[in-house]
């Protein structure tokens, strides 16, 4: 499980006869009909992850540069320990 | 495509690599939970590039390779309904029964369609009022609340020709179940993303504490493997164990809570068996007694007998990470996608199948 | 996508059978007796005319120079019949005519059989017609000769067409697997995955909005210009159609029994087809191609028949991806973007979208 792919949200609106949360989602240009009810706070420009034509979480903008962060954040706390080595 | 294309990047691997090579001093085992983790791991090499102290073993993530035969069987004999509409995800459309699979039943003129979304066959149910729509809601936490959406949808839509076959299976019992079995041989886990994008990851904190087994969130991309591979080794090195979460940027503690309230209106969790595992409890979900007449066991009276499973097949241990596939002397030989033996070679996403696509041959 | 100006079905004008009279092909129309002379007569001879064709004998007799004739035959049942950038009509031109010039030949005519289901639309007959004409014009091809049979209702989704095609091969040009050679470079004329990908938008069931459109072109005049430049260094030719660039690259290894190495990083795709294969989970060099070829040339011509390729306008994003290779003899090695390798196999059956 779980081919989810992260895509823009374009378009929202309200389903004509459920009125559940709808939107218009586009994955570098191509655009899918995606149910957005479980990012109710969910913005046009957003980011959310679309599975099976459903939208499961919304991408974290700041939360996704924390993978080129993550080693030199690790060098550097290293390198802290290494000056201040602490005590057994 | 924005969110993809940075997470495969060739330079940033290699540093990933290089932090895990200078870390790693001593034979680690870790289990990926995830078909689509399995995958990725194997699509770009990954596997191969880590230095050979560690070795990845592949988990049940794979709800195609453990929905029991007998739930197979039982979605066959509704297809082959003249009344019904089966609809189904791609995947589940060449899984095998006793001598049929969904595809078979289509050759044969059953009404067999596959779908993107459980969305879109309430749309089939509502354009063909006189046929009985089915669809084949198979999944993990992921897609269970997508499949209980349709079944919202078609009650809020008055529609009483929409039911689910519900087959769904969750994740966290099934760790349990590997890491409580005498023979585990798991070290650390890399937990599956989207799972955990639903469901939050707080259930994990008592079984990395019980069974002191570091399990780490991540996510899907190459770098995603690699921060959490490395995040996991690094635990191992130094003898913590914990939960953290590398999928940061889908993931949250707490997990959905719009996904999780709908889950628990329309869901009840149950026993379930697991193909190639045995019955696990409380790991699979079934409808509420509310939307019973969304429920295609009870809406169809057919009947559904699982023939026994081969004797070859070793898909239990190479689900639960005691052996690869291959270590199967079928592997390759008898037993290929043309003609599986067992559920992992079955699914595009099922180990032996990956391996077997990808030439992971020995 | 054909990078010309788009076929101008309409420019042959309204369908000269009177479609008040008859709206639908009937079992008639394919029965030898006046409803079929009426189509042929009406429909098929003037659209197509050509002198192999116009005197309307049971078959057609056509003069050619001594030498090698390369000979290919091909049946088309897509479903739909008409997609973004072409219909089965285009296809079947297209698809024929390249297996013709992949074989080093110059396409020079085309026959075409068709199996139409009763009730066909009459105007649908016309469009796809109308299509093969405007395809065989682009291609430089004659219709030489066909066949038009009707069947019941239910029997034929809407229309087969086989389409048989042949020309000369120029000598000097020797095009086999077997001739490749350790070393040799292997080029692809543009973008991969185009054509299954707009052929999957408009599928049923997984329907989604992209500008998207197949990219089946004749490549006949693509063919020649590689010749031209790389003459007996141009080993194989090969259009990855069915079962994309995996399943091509594949069958040229194993007949050769050389290995094949290629580079994730070089292989062109369109940002769009790139984003479906990821919402449908296929796998991009396992979806098939219409105007697209591979080419494995020697090392010393790689450079030139790669600039003559992208002077041309079915060419312009040609690339080199990989080559020859004295290891993992009869398979195909693919290395990643990240850098490890993986093999990539024949499909065993058909790609379906997975959720996993």
């Amino acid at each position: 499980m779980c081919l989810g792919v992260p895509g823009q949200v374009t378009k929202i609106w309200e389903h004509d006869q459920t009125g559940l949360l709808m939107g218009k989602v586009s994955f570098s240009g191509i655009g899918k009909d995606v149910c957005l009810s479980c990012v109710p706070d969910v913005e046009i420009g957003d980011y959310v992850v679309v599975h099976v034509g459903f939208a499961i979480s919304k991408v974290d903008e700041d939360e996704a540069k924390q993978v080129f962060e993550y080693l030199a954040a690790m060098d550097e706390l290293a390198e802290l320990e290494i000056a201040q080595p602490e005590a057994p | 495509m924005k969110y993809v294309d940075e997470y495969r990047d060739e330079a940033e691997a290699q540093r990933y690599l290089e932090a895990i090579r200078s870390t790693v001093t001593r034979p680690w085992t870790i289990m990926e939970i995830c078909g689509g983790q399995t995958h990725t791991f194997i699509k770009f090499g990954i596997d191969e590039l880590l230095p050979d102290e560690i070795e990845l073993v592949h988990g049940p993530g794979c709800p195609v390779c453990v929905t029991p035969l007998e739930m197979i069987e039982r979605a066959l004999a509704i297809a082959r309904r003249p009344d019904v509409i089966f609809t189904s995800f791609g995947d589940m459309m060449r899984v095998p029964g006793s001598d049929a699979d969904l595809l078979t039943i289509k050759a044969q003129g059953g009404d067999v369609r596959m779908v993107y979304s459980p969305l879109d066959a309430v749309r089939v149910a509502q354009a063909n009022p006189d046929r009985e729509v089915v669809f084949f809601a198979v999944g993990f936490e992921t897609t269970a609340p997508a499949n209980a959406m349709a079944v919202k949808q078609a009650q809020m839509l008055g529609l009483d020709n929409f039911s689910i076959l519900s087959s769904h299976v969750l994740v966290p019992p099934a760790m349990e179940a590997i890491l409580g079995a005498g023979d585990n041989r798991v070290q650390g886990f890399l937990a599956a993303g989207h799972v955990c994008a639903v469901m939050g990851y707080w259930e994990y904190g008592p079984i990395a504490e019980k069974y002191h087994t570091p399990i780490v969130v991540t996510g899907f991309e190459p770098l995603d493997l690699l921060q959490g591979t490395y995040m996991t080794v690094k635990a191992l090195e130094e003898g913590r164990y914990g939960v953290e979460n590398q999928y940061t940027r889908a993931v949250t503690l707490e997990g959905n809570a719009p996904a999780q309230q709908l889950l628990s209106e329309v869901f009840t969790t149950v026993d379930r068996p697991w193909r190639g595992i045995g019955t696990i409890p409380m790991s699979g979900y079934n409808l509420r007694p509310q939307f019973e007449s969304f429920d295609a066991v009870q809406k169809f009276d057919v009947e559904a007998i699982a023939p026994p499973e081969n004797e070859i097949c070793i898909a239990g241990e190479i689900m639960r990470g005691l052996k690869k596939p291959n270590d199967c002397a079928a592997f390759g030989e008898e037993c290929t996608p043309e003609h599986p033996l067992g559920a992992p070679m079955v699914s595009t996403e099922g180990a032996c199948a990956a391996y077997f696509q990808y030439g992971r041959v020995g | 996508m054909s990078d010309d100006t788009p076929l101008d079905v309409d420019g042959l004008g309204a369908c000269p059978i009177p479609i008040s009279d008859y709206p639908n092909v009937l079992l008639a129309h394919g029965g030898g007796g006046s409803l079929s002379q009426m189509l042929i007569e009406g429909m098929f001879a003037p659209t197509f005319a050509n002198d192999w064709l116009n005197p309307l004998h049971d078959g057609a007799v056509i003069e050619i120079d001594a030498g090698r004739m390369a000979v290919s035959t091909d049946s088309f049942v897509i479903s739909p019949m008409f997609f973004p950038g072409g219909d089965i009509g285009s296809l079947a031109v297209h698809g024929t005519v390249n297996d013709v010039a992949m074989c080093g030949a110059r396409p020079m005519a085309i026959t075409v059989g068709m199996v139409i289901e009763e009730g066909l639309p009459m105007e649908d007959l016309w469009r796809i017609v109308s299509s093969i004409k405007a395809a065989a014009d682009e291609a430089g091809v004659a219709v030489a000769t066909g066949d038009t049979k009707v069947v019941d209702r239910g029997k034929g989704d809407g229309i087969f067409i086989n389409t048989t095609g042949f020309g000369m091969v120029p000598d000097g040009i020797d095009i086999r697997p077997e001739r490749i050679a350790v070393g040799d470079q292997v080029i692809v004329s543009g973008t991969i995955a185009d054509h299954g990908i707009a052929i999957m938008s408009v599928r049923e069931g997984l329907e989604f909005e992209t500008a998207l459109e197949s990219d089946s072109a004749s490549l006949g005049g693509l063919v020649e210009a590689i010749l031209a430049a790389g003459g007996h260094d141009v080993h194989v030719l090969r259009d990855p159609t069915r079962g994309g660039l995996a399943s091509a690259t594949n069958e040229i290894a194993k007949a050769a029994g050389l290995g094949i190495r290629l580079r994730e990083t070089a292989i062109p795709m369109q940002d769009q087809v790139l984003a479906a294969c990821e919402i449908l989970g296929f796998d991009p060099l396992y979806v098939a191609n219409e105007g697209k070829l591979i080419g494995i040339v020697t090392s010393e011509v790689a450079d030139e028949v790669l600039a003559t390729m992208r002077s041309h306008p079915h060419g312009a994003d040609a690339t080199i991806i990989g080559e020859v290779v004295d290891d993992h003899h009869g398979r195909v090695l693919l290395t990643s973007r990240i850098g490890g390798n993986r093999v990539v196999d024949m499909l065993s059956g058909e790609q379906l979208p997975r959720i996993c």
